[in-house]
């Protein structure tokens, strides 16, 4: 009995390291100044909390704070769009008579395997044509039909399992179907609705290929090709870029902590349904 | 007739950024499209496709994604298993242990290519400090410099960001067997090795073909990881499908051929989708 304790104690030790130490360091070089972190051997504490590196990254060249805004306007709304067409596809597909329904199943799931280089070549020359490259809407648009799948799967099962009793009690009464919807159903699947923001607002927030290349200009970058271009005169400034990396993945780190639980089940659902 | 409608706005916006833009890039490929010089397209018939199957870079990129999606996904499974059978067991920091695990996830990808381009840096990175305390390593080694070792580096950087993922993935899946298959077992005196190849194996098949179709599929797109800690080198041997398509298209801005290997990469992602669906349906059928 024992032996077990201590080996199952070893394996959460290693595996806390594994997964944990690379962030820490991440950390600890964010903190350290230029002369620590070019220096070898590798320091694996610092002695002082060099803050300056936090400082640069709102002072340097690079519009950072235009960057964070950015991408936070991106993620928002694509979460929002998400959601609501979501719900309304989920909802039909889980309680509703659909016709062709496992035709439209197939597109909404296969489109979640293409391949996004093979669509981003002629994305960009059609949104070039409409004027959509280096929008807030050029990269929306894209990531909502990226998110949808998920959303779908998710708000899809989840609306499956609710009981009918209410549902029937309501349209006795008499309630259109997009009354029952809104008002009886969707509060009943805030749990899934809060799991789908989460994810979509997660992958929204970390996108690189579309933003790298619809939107160009430091007006309308985000934050994640932001982060790649921090100038260095001789070097990579690497403690300013491990700096604004922390800040970029402080907010996702925290919905994290904070919505563990919802996160794994939105997970699995989706890989194990 | 109404629940047609509620999908409309979803369905409606996945085709027309997901679907037409394939079918215009099979379009596309059939002219030559050169954005630097603004002229218009020519059309060149299968010039584009016949260059794809006699471009040297192209066996090289499939030869590299194939390698890395290989190498990744099968190391990625077996540490994720492992993982999850050995954390299987209830005990008091689970949730710290499940909330960790999802931070290598929820990292945007850009911010763990950085942090891993600098611990594999030649030399200040920490993995050349920790193999050479250890006494493996005779001196600092340029990982990401070196064509033998590039690859290499990219993987270990892939492993992390997503060993944790699988490890949940099978985790619930683990937890999804019922306990009492286990005892009875135990009563008819099987041991744990007999429970794992009869019980837990099998059971947990679904759960591991539905993670690795969709592990197969992102390794196989990878783009991101590749592009920042290496950009495709040293000398192509880090190049994978979407980095030689991307640097046609937006480096060489020859939209013509970009577009035929869009539509390669395509297919092969096909080819890989319809052979896990058939692995999965035989799976279901346990």
């Amino acid at each position: 009995m024992n032996i077990k304790k201590v080996v199952l104690f070893f394996v959460i030790v290693i595996f806390l390291l594994f997964v944990l130490f690379p962030f820490y360091w991440q950390l600890i070089c964010s903190l350290k100044p230029p002369l620590e972190i070019f220096t070898r051997p590798p320091e694996f504490f610092t002695k002082k909390l060099y803050l300056k590196n936090y400082y640069d990254i709102f002072t340097s060249s690079i519009p950072f704070l235009n960057y964070l805004k950015n991408s936070f306007i991106v993620a928002l709304f694509t979460a929002i769009i998400s959601i609501i067409f979501g719900c309304f596809a989920g909802y039909a597909l889980g309680r509703m008579k659909v016709h062709y329904k496992n035709i439209i199943l197939g597109i909404i799931l296969s489109s979640a395997m293409f391949p996004q280089i093979a669509i981003v070549g002629p994305l960009f020359l059609i949104f070039r044509k409409l004027s959509l490259l280096n929008t807030y809407p050029g990269l929306i648009i894209p990531y909502c039909s990226f998110g949808l799948p998920l959303v779908i799967w998710l708000m899809m099962n989840f609306f499956k399992d609710l009981p009918s009793d209410i549902e029937d009690a309501a349209k006795i009464d008499g309630a259109s179907t997009i009354q029952i919807m809104i008002k009886i159903m969707t509060p009943l699947a805030i749990p899934g609705i809060i799991t789908s923001i989460i994810l979509v607002f997660i992958f929204a927030w970390n996108e690189f290929l579309f933003s790298l290349i619809f939107n160009t200009t430091q007006a309308m970058r985000t934050v994640t090709v932001g982060i790649t271009m921090f100038p260095g005169l001789y070097e990579i400034p690497w403690g300013t870029i491990f700096a604004a990396s922390s800040v970029v993945t402080l907010p996702v780190v925290i919905v994290v902590l904070l919505l563990q639980k919802r996160i794994v089940a939105g997970l699995t659902a989706g890989a194990l349904k | 007739m109404k629940g047609l409608l509620f999908t409309l706005p979803a369905l409606a916006l996945i085709v027309l950024i997901v679907f037409i833009p394939i079918v215009f890039t099979f379009y596309l490929g059939l002219f030559h499209v050169d954005l630097k010089t603004q002229s218009a397209p020519v059309f060149v018939g299968l010039k584009n496709y016949i260059k794809l199957f006699t471009d040297q870079r192209v066996y090289q990129a499939l030869s590299n994604t194939t390698f890395f999606t290989a190498a990744s996904v099968s190391i990625e499974l077996i540490l994720g298993l492992s993982f999850a059978l050995l954390l299987n067991k209830r005990f008091r920091f689970r949730g710290l242990v499940r909330t960790s695990s999802l931070i290598p996830w929820a990292l945007p990808t850009v911010v763990t290519a950085l942090l891993w381009k600098w611990i594999f840096n030649d030399q200040y990175g920490i993995i050349n400090e920790l193999l050479f305390r250890i006494g493996l390593l005779r001196d600092y080694k340029a990982w990401l410099g070196q064509t033998n070792t590039a690859m290499f580096s990219v993987i270990a950087a892939d492993v992390w960001k997503t060993t944790p993922f699988i490890t949940i993935i099978l985790l619930a899946g683990l937890q999804m067997i019922p306990a009492e298959l286990y005892e009875q077992s135990k009563v008819d005196g099987a041991g744990s090795l007999k429970q794992f190849c009869y019980i837990t194996l099998p059971l947990l098949v679904p759960s591991i073909l539905v993670a690795l179709l969709f592990r197969t599929l992102d390794a196989f797109r990878i783009f991101d990881l590749v592009y920042i800690m290496t950009g495709g080198g040293p000398g192509n041997s880090t190049e994978t499908l979407s980095s030689y398509t991307y640097k046609t298209l937006f480096s060489f801005l020859d939209f013509g051929y970009g577009a035929t290997l869009s539509c390669f990469t395509f297919s092969c992602i096909l080819i890989i989708s319809v052979v896990y669906l058939v692995f999965l349906k035989r799976g279901y059928e346990y």
